[in-house]
């Protein structure tokens, strides 16, 4: 310790002590964050309207009407279709945690069976967009993943951004990312358009489309990092800080070094 | 002497009885230069120029510079099958088939970054310190003319690649040209051989990026570094510093050493960020088509702020005989950088003229000892600043939960508010220290030690500044207004009353400072 104190005055000692403390609070903040695991309960339970119904009274009907025929903060989710509450529900959008600009993805509220209830209960009162089958989503075996590109760039890179990593729209809204996102997720929205997010149906991609879609977007995600650290595919703007910070940063501490002693 | 040394005197001799060239490189190793950090920028430009040359020479060897159609057979898998152009497939071959081919890429882009940064840097230290005054008001202008050269050059550089990145730069770059009235239209039909994207832009701006500015670069370059060594480096005041002479190391060896490792150094740290982080990564863009467009396009740093000034202009457009006039791009891409161009170009001569100094200077300001210059300097810098964040409103917007549009209107009306108040801000910051490095030398430093004396009153205690410290602190010259009279000793009125007005005014406003210390004021200082 005493040969420690030693260097407390040291030219080093100040620029080392802040990155030793922000390594320190990032390391902190990593390690605290990840040790919030979701939660789920775990009881089975057979889907059926009547179950749904319930669930939804309890759950959903305070915005959503206790008919499900929409109110003033909500809308009617008479013909939205199971694929819809499957996308809501199972992505944790709904319930919302609050009425901010945008219901944000986090961990589902719901378990899978009362997630199913809800979306047989959904459908039962009209129809809509069907949950797709898991067999009808061998994106690997149906899906080209060039031809996917390809539709990804013409249909959803001007608002998910190029790699699928999200961007901004109007008022605070956003596309979110979709790094992560289940491949029946991925499917649902494109069917039932959630929020901002407009319907592609089957006529203008059909479901072999989707499929090279999914399969593209998956094949992004699994990517390795072929250049180095990505710094969120985010495009030049994080390139141009590292540059500046990183780059003329070390380059200045190289400069400071080299005229130091001479004077 | 041995025979070796023997050798090496007759081969000299023999070049120096034709050439006459031992007294010049004599009398050029004795030159001195001048050591400190922020004289290092300039070098980082030219040694990142020169990292460019290299490897932008071998990424042409395998760069195809074609817009025809070709469908890409190459090892990536996602774009397997897809037409695209030459420029584009060529450029995915060489970041995955030419061995070395990435690293290069990354480190042409890295470097071509650092370059701009760098440029900026240098410029910045230039005016903080009144570098471009009297006798240098030339090579300052040539330092403009390199800081739009790299701007060019980099954005063709961007649109060379043919991704979709590239693409959507090269779509606006086509609208900013169409923006000029009358001619706009004709120039872009002319530059892309047809309606956008054409067939003939990227072999175009290949000529124009590989061969005619790096030209034009180089040859400025070299003007620009002559003139540095033949007016002689400027230096910061000191003791035993003057106008007339230089202080610091001989090029030979101490300089020589510290300057050539310095390019090594500027080379592995291009070369490691090329190493460890990714820049373009062009194969997740896809090629360009004109019907695609990525959230979050954005051009490189260094137009960043021209994209944002363009994101935050209001949607004016005039039509009048026909033409239309669309004031939204023309204002933020032509107008406004013509202008700060315009008057960085100029600002030398501008200053002389407010002061009226036409006297030459080689010693340095300190800034703060010239707070209207100061405040212009950091004026400046909010402006482009606001200008970039907003350039960056996507992203900002995205990552940190704020709403685009709160932060365009942010920009909207930061950018006429901010700038003035940080003039305002950083003049009174410069006059503050002005005043505290007035009060050092008058009262010394505080050592922190407190004493109570006998009545029982604390104080603490000033020990006198070194001597070096001192001559530092007094060494700057008094700003003082020009004396303008609008009437002759005759009393005839001057031709150029408002002209006469303006310069007085400007004058008065540049010479703001804080009294110096007098030799009398130090004297009683000392008496007592």
């Amino acid at each position: 310790m005493k040969r420690l104190s030693r260097y407390r005055r040291h030219k080093a000692a100040g620029p080392l002590l802040l990155i030793f403390a922000l390594l320190g609070i990032g390391t902190t903040f990593s390690v605290a964050s990840a040790t919030v695991k979701e939660s789920q309960n775990v009881f089975s339970r057979s889907a059926s309207i009547e179950e749904g119904k319930q669930i939804f009274l309890k759950g959903c009907s305070s915005c959503h009407g206790l008919n499900a025929e929409g109110g003033s903060v909500a809308p009617s989710l008479i013909g939205t279709g199971a694929a819809s509450v499957d996308f809501q529900v199972g992505t944790g959008r709904m319930p919302m945690a609050d009425m901010s600009t945008q219901a944000m993805r986090k961990a589902p509220v719901y378990n899978e069976e009362e997630v199913a209830a809800l979306a047989v209960y959904v459908a039962s009162l009209a129809p809509g967009p069907a949950i797709p089958e898991e067999s009808a989503l061998n994106y690997e075996r149906d899906g080209n993943s060039a031809q996917g590109g390809e539709l990804f760039r013409n249909n959803c890179a001007m608002c998910h951004n190029f790699a699928g990593q999200g961007g901004a729209l109007s008022q605070g809204k956003y596309a979110p990312t979709l790094m992560g996102v289940e491949p029946k997720h991925i499917y649902e929205a494109m069917v039932t358009g959630p929020q901002s997010m407009p319907v592609f149906s089957d006529k203008t991609i059909t479901p072999a489309e989707k499929l090279s879609v999914i399969k593209w977007i998956k094949a992004a995600e699994a990517e390795p990092n072929l250049g180095g650290a990505t710094m969120g595919r985010i495009g030049p703007v994080t390139e141009g800080l590292v540059a500046w910070i990183l780059g003329l940063g070390l380059l200045i501490g190289i400069a400071v070094w080299l005229t130091m002693r001479a004077r | 002497m041995t025979t070796t040394e023997k050798a090496v005197g007759n081969v000299a001799n023999f070049v120096d009885e034709r050439l006459g060239a031992a007294r010049w490189v004599k009398k050029s190793l004795n030159k001195v230069f001048p050591d400190h950090w922020s004289f290092m920028f300039g070098e980082v430009c030219m040694y990142s120029f020169v990292i460019l040359l290299l490897s932008g020479t071998f990424l042409t060897f395998w760069f195809d510079p074609s817009q025809r159609d070709v469908v890409y057979e190459g090892v990536y898998e996602p774009l397997k099958g897809l037409t695209m152009s030459a420029a584009y497939a060529s450029t995915l071959d060489i970041s995955f088939e030419v061995r070395g081919g990435l690293l290069m890429r990354q480190i042409h882009h890295w470097s071509a970054n650092i370059f701009m940064a760098a440029i900026v840097a240098h410029l910045l230290r230039v005016f903080f310190t009144g570098a471009f005054r009297k006798p240098r008001e030339f090579n300052w202008i040539l330092g403009i003319l390199l800081l739009t050269l790299g701007l060019v050059e980099g954005l063709l550089g961007y649109s060379l690649p043919d991704d979709l990145l590239s693409g959507t730069g090269m779509r606006i770059t086509s609208a900013i040209i169409q923006a000029v009235p009358v001619v706009g239209t004709y120039i872009t039909f002319f530059l892309f051989g047809g309606g956008f994207p054409g067939v003939g832009f990227i072999p175009r701006i290949f000529t124009l990026h590989i061969l005619i500015i790096p030209g034009i670069f180089l040859a400025v370059i070299t003007i620009h570094v002559m003139l540095v060594w033949y007016q002689k480096h400027t230096q910061f005041p000191g003791v035993g510093r003057t106008e007339n002479n230089v202080v610091g190391h001989p090029i030979l060896p101490v300089y020589m050493a510290k300057a050539g490792g310095f390019f090594f150094v500027v080379f592995g740290i291009t070369a490691f960020l090329a190493a460890v982080a990714s820049i373009n990564p062009i194969w997740l863009y896809g090629p360009y088509t004109p019907g695609q467009i990525s959230a979050g396009s954005q051009p490189d740093w260094y137009m960043g702020w021209l994209d944002g000034l363009v994101r935050m202009a209001p949607p004016l457009e005039t039509h009048a005989f026909g033409h239309t006039i669309s004031w939204n791009i023309l204002i933020p891409t032509l107008i406004v950088p013509g202008i700060i161009f315009t008057g960085m170009a100029f600002y030398p001569f501008i200053e002389s003229w407010i002061t009226g100094d036409k006297r030459e200077h080689h010693l340095l300001d300190r800034p703060r000892n010239v707070p209207n210059r100061t405040a212009l300097g950091v004026m400046s810098i909010t402006f482009v600043m606001i200008s970039l964040i907003n350039g960056g409103n996507d992203i900002i917007a995205t990552n940190f939960d704020l709403s685009i549009n709160q932060i365009m209107w942010f920009s909207r009306i930061g950018i006429f508010i901010l700038p003035p108040l940080a003039f305002i801000i950083t003049k009174r910051l410069c006059l503050s220290l002005q005043r505290a490095d007035r009060e050092l030398l008058l009262h010394g430093a505080e050592s922190g030690r407190l004493l109570r004396l006998p009545h029982g009153e604390f104080v603490e205690v000033h020990t006198p500044i070194s001597p070096e410290k001192a001559f530092l602190l007094q060494s700057h010259e008094q700003l003082t207004p020009l004396e303008i009279e609008d009437v002759d000793a005759r009393g005839v009125r001057r031709p150029g009353a408002l002209k006469n007005k303006i310069q007085r005014r400007l004058s008065k406003a540049h010479a703001v400072s804080v009294p110096k210390v007098t030799e009398q004021e130090l004297k009683e200082i000392e008496s007592h």
